[in-house]
């Protein structure tokens, strides 16, 4: 099984447009939005639900005010000033690690496990896709991203597919490792910017401690050509696999307004070619391809 | 008072905003970059660094000379961070969550803390600006701590202004939680609207008053603003695209020191904020 993680470290850089755009060129494969916080694919592939599921999180205390004799043990115990003077607990700074509830000498404190979302096997017009929706201002979206990538790798196995093109979150964080860990290889979109170049770093020093490979797309390069180049150069200082270059272009925009991906909207054009070029260059690396077969629809032209 | 600049999305235009305003405004203020994964805000406020702070959450330390190995830690972490298998206590830091309980219950007092580096926290000055960031260790997975600590570092009769993470999750409600006022920044496309929706619904749940930056404008359709209309959000301030912009930004420049005509701009986008708080404290 392969996988394939789009992540930019920086948020906005295009990996949602990207990897819709993609999902025209895969063959045989289950797409995963693991950006479970702010997800967005649906809105360009319009998945039709087939199986929704509750994700089950962490559990919340909460002091049953009937027994609780306001000893004040929980609030001496709690690290994180989840219980006020009247001895109610702040959900949302509940950390849910149970130490009121095992230590409450009267046994008056309840820990319900909480739903902290919900998670979706559904159809699209590119073939099967996994994703979820973290509750509002909800914890475990690592959890919750790891427990959807083991899904559509179930789900990849159950049809006979190989390959999973998954859309990950900004960051370097919780939901990032998630996304990440056993990938078979990163490809990291970045914007010419100084942010763009500095969050690329990040993510790639990621990558580097959990040893996979990463490969480089510049989007929008034609914003700041000055550090398109510097990018390039330090990715290619770092072993990473440069792409290609993508121009900015309002198609994006345009495309997406429309609920579409740029292949679906435009049918030829600089910006598509460059998106082409990067896909086959991604496919026939010796990552993707380990037995260097060549593929002859992509070859022969 | 505190301002907090979020987004549901990323790449909206949180780092500009934030950055500019301080800029604009001129006065003494502390800046908390929040973003502690990818801190940015210092690329354009390039603040003197004066100081570099070691973050550590404290996880526990197993004397296995007192340990009876009686399984009461691991019976009560729910994180699986703690585990007791025949005469061995292994120790999971990565997946301690700081809680302290492991400690509370051993009977044989085996247990003491010690530090998991988080990341550090940089204390900078930048004119009239007192900058704070904080910079997530490579390979750490838990931001809310670290955030909560450059939290601490704002002083409560100065002005505070948050560059927050992207998203709506836990890093984000530790960034905003608590602060007087939260400026969303969003654009007018289908992935700004829907996320700008959750991050509303995360607002509304902490019960802070906000409003609106809608950041190149004139892309993409209209739905934000009709959104914004019913949610009964006011647009304190339109940015269009331009290419002067986004250039001035992909190097590291301030809108308002490139392109003067901004700092107005930004100046009325503070000010509005103000007259929003003002007014709601009219009519409670």
């Amino acid at each position: 099984m392969q996988e394939l993680v789009i992540v930019s470290g920086k948020g906005g850089t295009g990996k949602t447009s990207l990897t819709a755009a993609f999902c025209s060129l895969a063959e045989n494969n289950v797409l995963c939005d693991a950006d479970v916080d702010a997800a967005d694919l649906h809105l360009l592939l319009h998945p039709d639900i087939k199986q929704r599921c509750d994700f089950m999180g962490g559990s919340i205390a909460e002091i049953g005010a009937d027994s609780c004799t306001q000893c004040g043990v929980c609030k001496d115990l709690c690290r994180f000033n989840a219980i006020d003077e009247s001895f109610v607990v702040d959900s949302i700074m509940c950390e849910g690690c149970g130490v009121c509830v095992d230590m409450c000498p009267e046994n008056a404190i309840n820990f319900p496990v909480q739903k902290s979302g919900e998670w979706f096997i559904s159809s699209t017009r590119f073939g099967p896709m996994v994703h979820a929706r973290l509750g509002i201002a909800e914890e475990n979206s690592g959890k919750l991203v790891s427990l959807i990538r083991k899904e559509a790798r179930i789900l990849a196995e159950k049809k006979g597919f190989d390959f999973i093109l998954t859309d990950g979150p900004p960051g370097i964080g919780c939901p990032v490792i998630a996304s990440i860990s056993g990938a078979t290889v990163l490809v990291i979109v970045v914007e010419p910017t100084v942010s763009g170049f500095h969050d690329m770093v990040r993510v790639a020093d990621l990558a580097a401690y959990f040893r996979i490979h990463v490969m480089v797309i510049v989007n929008k390069y034609d914003l700041n050509i000055e550090m398109t180049r510097s990018i390039e150069e330090k990715a290619q200082g770092r072993n990473m696999t440069l792409l290609g270059r993508i121009p900015f272009d309002p198609k994006f925009t345009e495309s997406m307004v429309q609920g579409k991906n740029i292949f679906e909207y435009g049918k030829e054009g600089e910006t598509l070619t460059a998106v082409q070029n990067i896909w086959n260059k991604i496919m026939q690396s010796p990552f993707m391809n380990k037995l260097g077969s060549m593929d002859y629809k992509v070859t022969i032209k | 008072m505190i301002v907090s600049v979020a987004s549901g999305k990323g790449g909206t235009g949180k780092t500009m905003v934030s950055t500019n305003m301080a800029l604009a405004l001129g006065e003494k203020l502390t800046f908390l970059d929040c973003d502690v994964e990818e801190p940015n805000a210092h690329l354009f406020l390039k603040p003197e660094k004066e100081l570099v702070e070691l973050v550590t959450t404290s996880v526990p330390s197993v004397d296995e000379s007192k340990c009876t190995f009686c399984k009461k830690c691991s019976d009560i972490c729910r994180f699986s961070a703690i585990i007791v298998v025949g005469t061995n206590v292994m120790v999971f830091r990565d997946l301690c969550h700081s809680c302290g309980g492991c400690m509370v219950v051993c009977p044989e007092n085996a247990i003491s803390e010690t530090g998991r580096e988080l990341g550090t926290i940089e204390y900078g000055q930048r004119d009239s600006i007192r900058f704070v960031q904080g910079r997530l260790r490579i390979g750490e997975a838990m931001s809310p701590p670290m955030i909560k600590k450059v939290r601490e570092a704002s002083f409560p009769d100065q002005l505070t202004i948050i560059d927050a993470p992207p998203g709506t999750s836990c890093p984000v409600i530790a960034a905003m939680n608590g602060t007087d006022f939260v400026l969303m920044v969003t654009e007018p496309t289908p992935f700004g609207l829907y996320d700008l929706q959750l991050a509303v619904e995360a607002v509304k749940l902490l019960g802070i008053p906000a409003g609106l930056v809608i950041n190149r404008c004139d892309i993409g359709d209209r739905k934000v603003y009709e959104y914004a209309e019913r949610q009964n959000i006011s647009v304190l301030l339109e940015i269009p695209f331009d290419r002067k912009i986004a250039e001035t930004y992909s190097r590291g420049k301030s809108i308002v020191e490139e392109m003067p005509e901004w700092k107005d701009k930004f100046l009325r986008l503070y000010r509005d904020i103000e007259l929003h708080l003002e007014r709601l404290k009219e009519t409670v």
